[in-house]
């Protein structure tokens, strides 16, 4: 056995997903660290907090049919959760957080009391999103709302929220938000050292996420979901209950949400309204749409892919990047409407159809999506 | 199953493509820091909502940049301008700021309009010790090392606007205003000076940003009976004020709405019609008469096109480089310290007329001014503080606002 | 107290015109038009650009040449794009999305970034005194514009031959097609008139809000939210929709405050949903989903 052919076996054997997953996390974990420089670094460190939100979406909306336009909700009570906890830490035991001083509070709100304790704040982190996501899921599904409904139910819930969190300034910190952290755990957010932990630490959890991600995917649940996605109904007649593996579903992509906004906190130093608007929240849907939905790692592909075409296409062409924005999501919808992770599928298929001469291709998975009325 | 181990394998491959792709980038933009310029970073909002505002910001500092090149340079060096879209969005400033710090290695950066972008972005001036110098009026209450702010506290513009109106005889006043950090500080400010001096607050209201449904609001203006509206609503909400402010029987000469955040280049998209005979408060306007207005409002005609108007905010971006420029002439050096220190006292004319850097608190000194929207779009001054009046922004000097900070 | 009735009255009309477009597009196609809000923009624009031809009544010139322009661009987005995405609708929703950000970049590289102004007629310049309540005269043309707009619906749908196909093709598009309709024509005309539709909103919306490109995101969120609220395609839906909306909201800002308002109606839809998942009127079908 030559070593090439070896090495074909590892990738093709039974463990090639493995070697697979184990060369991405080489990559993020030891090539990407030693060759980009702190400030790269953390940009690649915010736009995988951006993919962990993304595979939220990819397992709600790719297996679970649920096109979620809020997801920004749930990436703020993540993201404000944590931040709340650093600014009381800063402030101190007696303090109050600067914003509050600016804004004519005189004492601590109860709201944020409990947040003192960092095992509260960072419990809340999944509780709050994931308590949010069930009472919604659970009104709504239950109702049977979906498809274009729940798109523009969670839509207005965005902006709702949104509207709310500027609205109470002194409680919130308003358009402003929470920013100006000193200290993160014993660490100064602005010192290379404790950026780069961050950074390992957002990949870490994203490997995490993405194995739990792809278990729920392969197991029973899994199918049940993607069994409701194609045809609700059906799965109805056959005695299981949509409502509840949808609403178990989007708590767990909400989980992922708030577990992003909670990382983002300290990686970019803010967390703000503007994060969790109806826009941001669509422009995660798309990243969602042009990595590829139907596949996991297509999402956090597109997370990835298109926050850093954000960044540096604007770095140089801020005027253009609107066009190319949009552009690229016409283009995407229309030729590839199952994103890159669908492109590269066909090439795959093409390549192995040459390799394997003669043998007959699987058909596509069929796609479906729920009409509206 | 070959199939979709191929799948796999082109998706990842993908991934790692676009690491490397990263990667490689970090590798080609080094920065060209020591070389015959000296770098600026200039960060506004290029896209989004602020882009109306802040572009006409950067048009100025440009033209501030060009004419130092034009005029030899600064020790010796040409200015070379890294300009950067904020994008209207807060991380992405923090973001871009670090990136002109880290990788640009910019001398200073001259940037922001929004206090929430402002807010975004100090932590990083501070921690990289770094300048920024931010162009625009704002609520007070901040006094960071590391950034120098070229427009208005609150005691050059909302306690001037304020002393007009309890000239013209205004008891009672209503605060309209959009729901963020400047108009909420403003109204308390006002509060307190009403509470010290004889006046009324009969109400107070806010709106959400992008509001443009204002009936009610002007409902309740209307019954309320004040003598005058203070107005800190920001942007687009403003056209829609107006326009049903109007509509609804409101009139300058029965009741004037003082405006801290119309400027020449809103009054057009508000419609002059709508907003005629109102005042505003600011320390600049295009018709501001001094001779380097002249040549400043001349200037920018002839680079961005004669239907240009200047107006407050563009004035002090252009200020800042001015201001910044002769700083590094008296310090020697970019070198942020010295450029700090050597800035104390740092004295220009400019558009405005004299405009001084406190030392103590890197606020400027500058002339307060309440104009009074004219029928061609311009604003004509109708009161003055004659002199310019020293930055103060946590009102230590005024009794009534103790408690205030 | 008085006076937030007919400002409830006029905010409903407002939502009714810039949902009329919406209850075709959404409610009768299942095509989410992101896109929506920049055709309302693009009627807006058209009013500024016939000012020049018609000063002071460009906002009546503009009303037709509004309601042209924008259906054309609908028919034109119709064409090249939306309908190869039928029975897709969230797929509509991202590309419409796409659509909408280069039509607001496009807007800003023709007009320019800052607002723009159409003068309102002077005739509009005014307000009606009524049993003490204050209604200005644009608000009552907006009102009016809404009314006619209605009826003209309400004729076309139930009185003519072209309605009743475009009913049948949204009622069953099979079956419709079996009947000898040529669905596609029908296609293209409904959203030539839901687009259309937009533009003239866009119009009416100059009288009392800012006109710059990012009209359409001021107003898209509320929209969709009456189409949803009045049930898809229901044309009384819409009317009702909207009515209760805006005295919802303008009754709620009287007595708290704008932010809180807005925040109300929504959580107020969503509580609605509940008891009524298909909205206020259900289009009644024997089809599962």
């Amino acid at each position: 056995m030559s070593a090439l052919t070896r090495g074909r076996a590892l990738l093709t054997g039974r463990y090639r997903g493995h070697v697979l997953f184990a060369s991405v996390a080489l990559l993020l974990l030891a090539i990407a660290p030693a060759a980009l420089d702190p400030f790269r670094l953390g940009l690649l460190a915010k736009y995988l907090c951006f993919a962990i939100a993304a595979l939220g979406i990819g397992l709600a909306w790719g297996q679970g049919g649920m096109m979620t336009l809020g997801q920004g909700v749930f990436f703020g009570l993540g993201g404000y959760s944590m931040g709340m906890y650093l600014k009381l830490n800063d402030a101190g035991a007696e303090g109050l957080p600067d914003f509050m001083v600016w804004s004519g509070v005189e004492e601590l709100p109860a709201l944020w009391e409990p947040f003192r304790s960092p095992f509260f704040a960072l419990a809340m982190v999944v509780v709050l999103p994931v308590a949010v996501a069930s009472v919604l899921g659970l009104l709504v599904f239950r109702q049977r709302v979906r498809g274009a409904y729940f798109a523009i139910l969670s839509q207005a819930l965005a902006a709702a929220f949104v509207i709310w969190l500027v609205g109470q300034q002194g409680l919130t910190g308003g358009t402003n938000g929470l920013t100006n952290f000193y200290d993160v755990f014993g660490m100064d957010p602005e010192d290379e050292s404790a950026q780069r932990a961050f950074y390992f630490t957002v990949v870490a959890v994203l490997g995490a996420l993405y194995l739990l991600a792809r278990q729920l995917v392969r197991s029973r649940f899994g199918r049940l979901l993607v069994a409701i996605r194609d045809g609700e109904d059906r799965v109805r007649f056959l005695g299981y209950n949509p409502a509840t593996v949808k609403t178990v579903t989007f708590a767990v992509s909400a989980a992922m949400a708030g577990i992003a906004g909670a990382l983002y906190v300290p990686v970019v130093g803010i967390i703000s309204p503007a994060l969790l608007g109806v826009v941001p929240s669509i422009e995660l849907l798309v990243a969602v749409a042009i990595g590829g939905r139907f596949s996991l790692a297509g999402a956090v592909l597109g997370g990835v892919l298109m926050n850093w075409a954000h960044t540096s296409l604007s770095e140089n062409w801020p005027e253009g990047w609107t066009y190319l924005q949009g552009g690229l999501f016409i283009l995407v919808i229309m030729l590839a409407p199952k994103g890159i992770a669908g492109l590269a599928r066909q090439a795959g298929d093409l390549l192995a159809r040459r390799r394997s001469a003669g043998a007959p291709a699987a058909p596509p998975a069929p796609v479906k999506e729920e009409v509206a009325v | 199953m070959r199939i979709s181990h191929w799948r796999k394998m082109a998706v990842m491959a993908t991934a790692a493509a676009l690491v490397l792709t990263a990667c490689g980038e970090g590798e080609q933009a080094e920065s060209t820091a020591g070389g015959d310029t000296i770098k600026v970073g200039i960060l506004h909002s290029l896209s989004g909502t602020m882009a109306i505002s802040e572009v006409t910001v950067k048009n100025s500092e440009l033209m501030a940049i060009e004419e130092i090149n034009a005029a030899g340079g600064l020790l010796g060096k040409k200015i070379e301008p890294v300009v950067e879209d904020g994008a209207s969005d807060w991380p992405t400033f923090a973001e871009k700021a670090r990136k002109l710090i880290k990788r640009d290695e910019v001398a200073t950066v001259f940037g922001g309009w929004t206090s929430a972008s402002r807010k975004a972005m100090l932590p990083v001036f501070e921690a990289e010790k770094a300048l920024l110098w931010y162009p625009v009026q704002y609520e007070g209450l901040e006094s960071s090392p590391y950034i120098y702010y070229t427009g208005a506290t609150t005691n050059q513009q909302i306690i001037p606007g304020l002393d007009y109106l309890k000239d013209q005889g205004k008891k009672k006043i209503f605060l309209v205003g959009s729901d963020y950090v400047f108009p909420r500080t403003a109204n308390k400010i006002i509060k307190a000076y009403a509470a010290a001096n004889g006046m009324e607050v009969v109400g107070e209201e806010y709106t959400p940003l992008g509001h443009t449904e204002y009936g009610t609001l002007v409902n309740k203006v209307m019954s309320a009976g004040p003598d005058a509206v203070f107005n800190t609503l920001n942007g687009d909400s403003n056209v829609a004020f107006f326009k049903q402010f109007k509509a609804a029987g409101g009139t300058a000469e029965k009741l004037p709405v003082l405006s801290v955040s119309i400027a020449e280049e809103e009054v057009g998209g508000i419609g002059v019609e709508n907003v005629a005979g109102h005042p505003v408060a600011w320390n600049y306007y295009q018709t501001t008469d001094t001779p380097e207005n002249k040549a400043f409002v001349e200037a920018y005609k002839a680079k961005y096109g004669a239907d240009k108007v200047t107006s407050d905010p563009m004035e002090a971006g252009y200020n800042a480089v001015h201001l910044w420029a002769e700083s590094v002439k008296k310090a020697g050096t970019t070198e942020v310290e010295a450029v700090k220190k050597a800035s104390a006292g740092v004295e220009l004319k400019l558009p405005e007329g004299l405009v001084t850097i406190d030392g103590e608190n890197q606020h400027v000194h500058k002339t307060a001014r309440i104009g009074v929207i004219q029928p061609d779009g311009l604003i004509k001054e109708v009161w003055s503080s004659e002199e310019p009046i020293k930055p103060d922004p946590y009102l230590k000097s005024y009794p009534w606002a103790q408690g205030l900070s | 107290m008085l006076d937030q009735l007919p400002v409830g009255l006029s905010i409903a009309g407002a939502l009714l015109l810039i949902a009329l477009g919406l209850t075709f597009t959404f409610g009768q196609m299942g095509v989410i038009n992101m896109a929506h809000g920049e055709f309302i923009m693009a009627g807006a624009y058209t009013a500024y650009l016939l000012q020049d031809l018609a000063a002071g009544q460009a906002v009546l010139l503009a009303l037709p040449v509004a309601f042209g322009v924008a259906g054309l661009m609908g028919l034109v987005l119709e064409r090249l794009a939306i309908r190869r995405f039928y029975g897709r609708p969230l797929d509509t929703l991202l590309l419409t999305w796409g659509v909408s950000l280069v039509l607001q970049q496009l807007a800003r590289d023709l007009f320019g970034a800052p607002n723009v102004n159409v003068t309102a007629p002077g005739w509009l310049d005014g307000r009606l005194e009524l049993a003490g309540m204050t209604i200005p005269y644009t608000r009552l043309f907006i009102m009016a514009l809404a009314v006619a707009c209605v009826a003209a619906i309400w004729g076309y749908m139930n009185r003519s031959r072209q309605g009743r196909r475009m009913r049948a093709v949204m009622q069953n598009r099979e079956l419709a097609a079996c009947s000898g309709v040529v669905t596609e024509r029908v296609d293209q005309l409904t959203f030539f008139i839901g687009s259309g539709l937009a533009g003239v909103a866009g119009v009416a919306l100059t009288l009392i809000g800012p006109i710059g490109p990012t009209l359409g995101t001021n107003y898209i969120v509320d929209a969709f939210l009456v189409v949803v609220a009045g049930g898809l395609g229901r044309l009384r839906g819409a009317v009702l929709a909207a009515l209760a909306l805006g005295l919802l909201n303008s009754f709620v800002e009287f007595w708290t405050d704008a932010s809180f308002a807005k925040v109300v109606v929504f959580a107020a839809i969503v509580a609605f949903l509940q008891f009524r998942p298909q909205g206020m009127f259900v289009l009644r079908s024997r089809a599962l989903t």
